[in-house]
């Protein structure tokens, strides 16, 4: 099991949102104080709502970041800011939009003695829902019949090509069940909308749905691996509960999903089992999911191990999961103080230790 | 009868079973649990008819009945193959 004691280092995390739609952030520190670390975590936020702000013994110090559409530049600036305050030695990134950046920018945090446990470009970019569909079915990894839309009336010309219902999926989050052509151009819009283009239209497939947890070596194997079944699923689809499981076949396949990228760093896949036991990959994200603490509650303290392997560890071995471990989310209301949330909305930054003077 | 898969649950003594390849979990009565860990020790039914007429005392032909319809939900399950 990853140990952090002996690390007296400074970690940012980003994502801090709990809630109905949770960020990992929050859990990812969690993980990472439960390896017995007792250095300092700095929370990256965009939002001053996001609820782990106010949650103690979570971030000692937290700093609101500009959106990443902003660009690399003044992103870069707000870190030297935060640099001037305080050493940053990890960032984890736990939001698929700012993962981009964090890779472009590895040389530059690398040389303000930031490090991070990121693929590369090239391996973000191939696992976009958008390339999916042609990158790995020549590699025998099976994907959903897939359609990339860039009208509306595309749709319609499909029509007898697909059999509804169809998943409708914006280019970097949310997805929608359509049932018809109507639905699918109502969909279409809301999420071109939000997203932009292209956006995705994939049939269903019918089975169970396995979610798994892993970190990439970079070199086409897994430094650990956690698959589970969802048992709890919220009307926005969320997983609220699940369950590690231990299926050969499809660790094997998500094996083969990570040879074939040589993947680095965490992600999560999603994949669909069909009645005859075909697995389909249904997406990839590149960071923890929310749901990372059944890793560490199941053995693997998979933040934990990101962290060293960050800090350019490479002896990290994670031991094997158990399965039949259990997870339940559950809310809970923090009670604090309005003075926080001036802080961090007036000055972009919370301190803890300062506060409590 | 294969009974493979069955070998994989894990059972406790309430009679909850998961299933640790896919995270199904299921629930079986006293009786149900009685059947299950005999053919998770390789007993074959006709032995297990007699076992059951002398545990719960009742006539063979009215076991047979029940068992029968257990062993299609079984099958129905994928947890045993004929």
């Amino acid at each position: 099991m990853p140990n952090l004691s002996h690390l007296n280092i400074t970690v940012a995390v980003s994502g801090l949102k709990t809630g109905d739609n949770p960020q990992p952030g929050v859990p990812v520190i969690r993980s990472i104080r439960a390896a017995g670390f007792t250095g300092k975590i700095i929370g990256l936020v965009y939002d001053s709502m996001e609820s782990g702000i106010y949650l103690e013994g979570i971030a000692d110090e937290v700093y609101q970041m500009p959106y990443p559409s902003t660009g690399a530049d003044s992103f870069l600036a707000r870190l030297d800011y935060i640099l001037s305050n305080s050493k940053i030695d990890v960032i984890i990134p736990t939001l698929d939009s700012e993962i981009p950046i964090y890779i472009r920018l590895e040389k530059e945090l690398q040389k303000r003695g930031i490090h991070t446990f990121l693929p590369t470009e090239e391996q973000f970019n191939l696992r976009d829902k958008i390339k999916l569909s042609q990158f790995f079915p020549p590699k025998g990894i099976d994907i959903p019949k897939t359609h990339l839309l860039n009208s509306a009336d595309q749709i319609v010309k499909l029509q007898n090509e697909v059999s509804f219902p169809v998943i409708i999926k914006g280019r970097l989050y949310e997805a929608y069940k359509a049932n018809n052509v109507f639905e699918a151009q109502k969909y279409f819009y809301e999420l071109q909308a939000k997203w932009g283009l292209p956006i995705i239209m994939q049939e269903i497939i019918d089975g169970d749905e396995f979610n798994v947890v892993i970190v990439g070596d970079g070199k086409g194997g897994c430094l650990g691996m956690v698959p589970q079944r969802k048992l709890v699923i919220t009307d926005k689809g969320k997983g609220f509960g699940g369950v590690v499981v231990k299926n050969p076949g499809l660790q094997s396949y998500a094996y083969k999903v990570i040879e074939a990228l040589s993947w680095r760093g965490p992600c999560e896949l999603e994949i669909m089992k069909d009645e005859e036991g075909v697995f389909y990959l249904i997406e990839i994200n590149p960071r923890f999911p929310a749901w990372v603490r059944l890793a560490e509650g199941s053995g693997q303290n998979q933040p934990a191990a990101t962290v060293l392997l960050a800090m350019g560890e490479e002896q990290v071995q994670l031991p094997p999961f158990r399965p039949g471990t259990l997870f339940i989310r559950h809310a809970e209301d923090i009670i604090s103080d309005i003075s926080l949330l001036g802080e961090i909305s007036v000055n972009g930054e919370l301190i803890r230790t300062k506060v409590e003077k | 009868m294969n009974t493979d898969q069955l070998m994989t649950l894990a059972v406790n003594k309430n009679g909850f079973i998961f299933d640790p390849e896919n995270g199904i979990s299921y629930t079986v009565n006293d009786t149900g649990l009685f059947i299950l860990r005999h053919l998770q020790k390789g007993v074959e039914q006709e032995e297990l008819l007699n076992l059951l007429t002398e545990e719960y005392e009742v006539s063979k032909e009215h076991v047979r009945s029940d068992m029968e319809h257990y062993m299609a939900m079984l099958k129905a399950l994928h947890l045993v193959e004929d």
